[in-house]
């Protein structure tokens, strides 16, 4: 059988998603948050530990499809050792990247994201699916209490 | 034999979206318990009361508004006749099912309910049967009672008996679970609650295209459903109810229509159905309704449910064999609803993969969290069928779940 893999289950999304890095409580933390998706019922807690300003720690808990999964191993990958304020211009980037399209990002906002979340992008073409993309990082911005009121598409989708 | 007759070719090409490509596949259409296609004959129904009969209802005098008037009227004596209601005055049409029970929840049971009443619902409910209990829960002190389901997706007997009891005022159920395809005994379950005096209603939305309803023979006091779930437009429902509640009931809402004279100090209703059909109703959804019913009239209800009973049984055959599948809800009488869950791969995974092939599956809760809960899943992939579909599709369905585990390397 001619197997066509969609562009959204590449590989690399593949792997984090049935392998997730960082995928257990941090216990201390200094922020969590459980992050919900209505439309299909999956949870997701992340967990946060954050000094002087940066994100020390990072991981996450629950389970949900492979889109969820690899955008939380993605994403605790990408942030931990970074600072809040890039942390927080990171997120307007991924929000774009997933609702709008990854071409109009910036060199330097696509070096910042990264290859394989730039992948995640593709699930643009699924609108349906958007929110299993973007439960996890709604979840840290709820945690890490800079919710982007201006342009939140977990708000208006 | 009907299955051997059952003239397939001829029934699809008469719904024009079965020969629309999906992903630039052919569609294979297997959600039909979220909500069914519509045959040419429905959609010209919408478009010939447009074009020659449109008006509003009731009231007026010219030719057109008798014409709509009598239209409208039609329909409602096809839905009575569809669920053999003793008489029109019992058929109120409404948006659809959730409205439908909306309408008993807040005309009949908040204004009658006290503290301490109780209200029987199931494990298997869908939201719309859940939620608008609780608002009378909260407006008038009374209580949820919860049936429990066993492993194989059926109601638990003695349970039910032992929750029935002389609080309990109203016993809400579904016909057919929307989740797991679980038929319920409704006849039985009315006995019973007859015999503590409770008020049976019936969410029959994935029961009426599928298995005949003779709301009569049931003897439950209320019957909803949904007209886009039986081949007809949305926007259109129904709501039975025995003539003896309906005409001590409050109106469900105010407006034209539903009066028979109003000043500023008093107003009187008008009798049922009109008194619960405030403002101006779906009048096409409804004359749409009635001829999605010739529709299926005209093929045959019995040949349609022992069709729909043939795919169940071979679908649920095929994905036995599939390793890593386990289907969820093996009751004995089911309807034409599969949910199933396949090991390492998420049901929103599954759905999208297969909607590539240009198979429509639905994935998630189904609108039913607490079952969910229950079964101690997040989530199925659930396919249910129509009278339009065909082992062929459920051959292209299994190799499409061949696909999913390729790309989620799975061995077969």
């Amino acid at each position: 059988m001619n197997i066509e893999i969609p562009e959204l289950y590449q590989e690399v999304i593949l792997g984090h998603g049935k392998n997730p890095r960082n995928q257990r409580r941090l216990n201390p933390c200094t922020h969590t948050y459980e992050g919900f998706n209505p439309l299909c019922g999956d949870r997701v807690t992340v967990y946060l530990v954050v000094e002087q300003d940066i994100i020390q720690d990072i991981s996450f808990e629950g389970a949900g499809c492979v889109i969820s999964m690899a955008s939380a191993s993605l994403m605790t990958e990408l942030l931990k050792g970074k600072k809040l304020a890039w942390a927080k211009e990171v997120l307007k980037s991924f929000y774009h990247s997933v609702t709008q399209d990854f071409e109009s990002l910036s060199k330097e906002e696509k070096e910042a994201l990264g290859e394989k979340l730039l992948m995640l992008g593709n699930v643009q073409k699924y609108p349906m699916r958007v929110k299993c993309a973007t439960l996890v990082w709604h979840a840290v911005e709820e945690a890490l209490g800079f919710k982007q009121n201006e342009e939140n598409p977990y708000a208006t989708f | 034999m009907a299955s051997s007759i059952f003239p397939i070719t001829t029934i699809r090409q008469d719904f024009p979206i079965l020969h629309k490509p999906v992903h630039g596949k052919p569609l294979i259409y297997l959600d039909n318990a979220a909500t069914t296609q519509k045959p040419k004959k429905v959609i010209e129904a919408l478009v010939a009361f447009y074009e020659q009969s449109n008006a509003n209802i009731h009231r007026g005098v010219h030719a057109l508004s008798e014409c709509s008037t009598q239209k409208y009227e039609a329909a409602r004596e096809k839905v009575r006749a569809w669920v053999h209601a003793k008489s029109t005055d019992e058929i109120i049409f409404t948006k659809g099912t959730t409205e439908a029970l909306n309408l008993v929840a807040e005309s009949w049971a908040r204004p009658q309910l006290h503290k301490g009443d109780e209200i029987l619902l199931t494990e298997m409910e869908h939201h719309s049967n859940i939620v608008p209990w609780q608002f009378v829960c909260q407006k008038t002190g009374a209580v949820l009672k919860v049936v429990p389901v066993n492993n194989q997706g059926e109601l638990v007997w003695e349970e039910f008996l032992k929750r029935l009891g002389r609080r309990t005022k109203i016993v809400a159920v579904t016909h057919v679970s929307n989740t797991l395809g679980t038929v319920n005994p409704i006849a039985s379950i009315v006995k019973k609650a007859k015999e503590v005096g409770a008020v049976v209603v019936v969410d029959g939305a994935q029961a009426v295209a599928h298995i005949p309803v003779d709301v009569q023979t049931l003897g439950c006091d209320f019957y909803a459903f949904s007209g886009h779930k039986m081949y007809g437009p949305t926007g259109i429902g129904v709501l039975y109810g025995k003539a003896e509640h309906l005409e001590r009931m409050e109106p469900y809402q105010g407006g034209g229509d539903m009066i028979r004279s109003v000043t500023f100090d008093k107003t009187e209703y008008a009798p049922p159905p009109f008194k619960f059909e405030a403002g101006t109703p779906p009048i096409s959804g409804a004359v749409a309704l009635g001829a999605a019913m010739e529709t299926l009239s005209q093929i045959g209800l019995e040949a349609i449910a022992s069709h729909e009973h043939s795919l169940l049984d071979y679908a649920t055959q095929k994905l036995r064999e599939e390793k890593g599948l386990s289907i969820i809800g093996q009751a004995k009488e089911k309807g034409g609803i599969i949910s199933f869950v396949c090991e390492g791969v998420h049901p929103h995974d599954i759905g999208t993969l297969l909607d590539e092939e240009g198979i429509a599956i639905r994935a998630g809760h189904h609108c039913t969290m607490p079952l969910m809960k229950r079964l101690g899943v997040p989530g199925t992939a659930r396919i249910s069928f129509a009278l339009y579909n065909t082992k062929e599709e459920i051959d292209a369905l299994v190799e499409g779940l061949h696909k999913v585990r390729k790309v989620f390397s799975i061995p077969s």
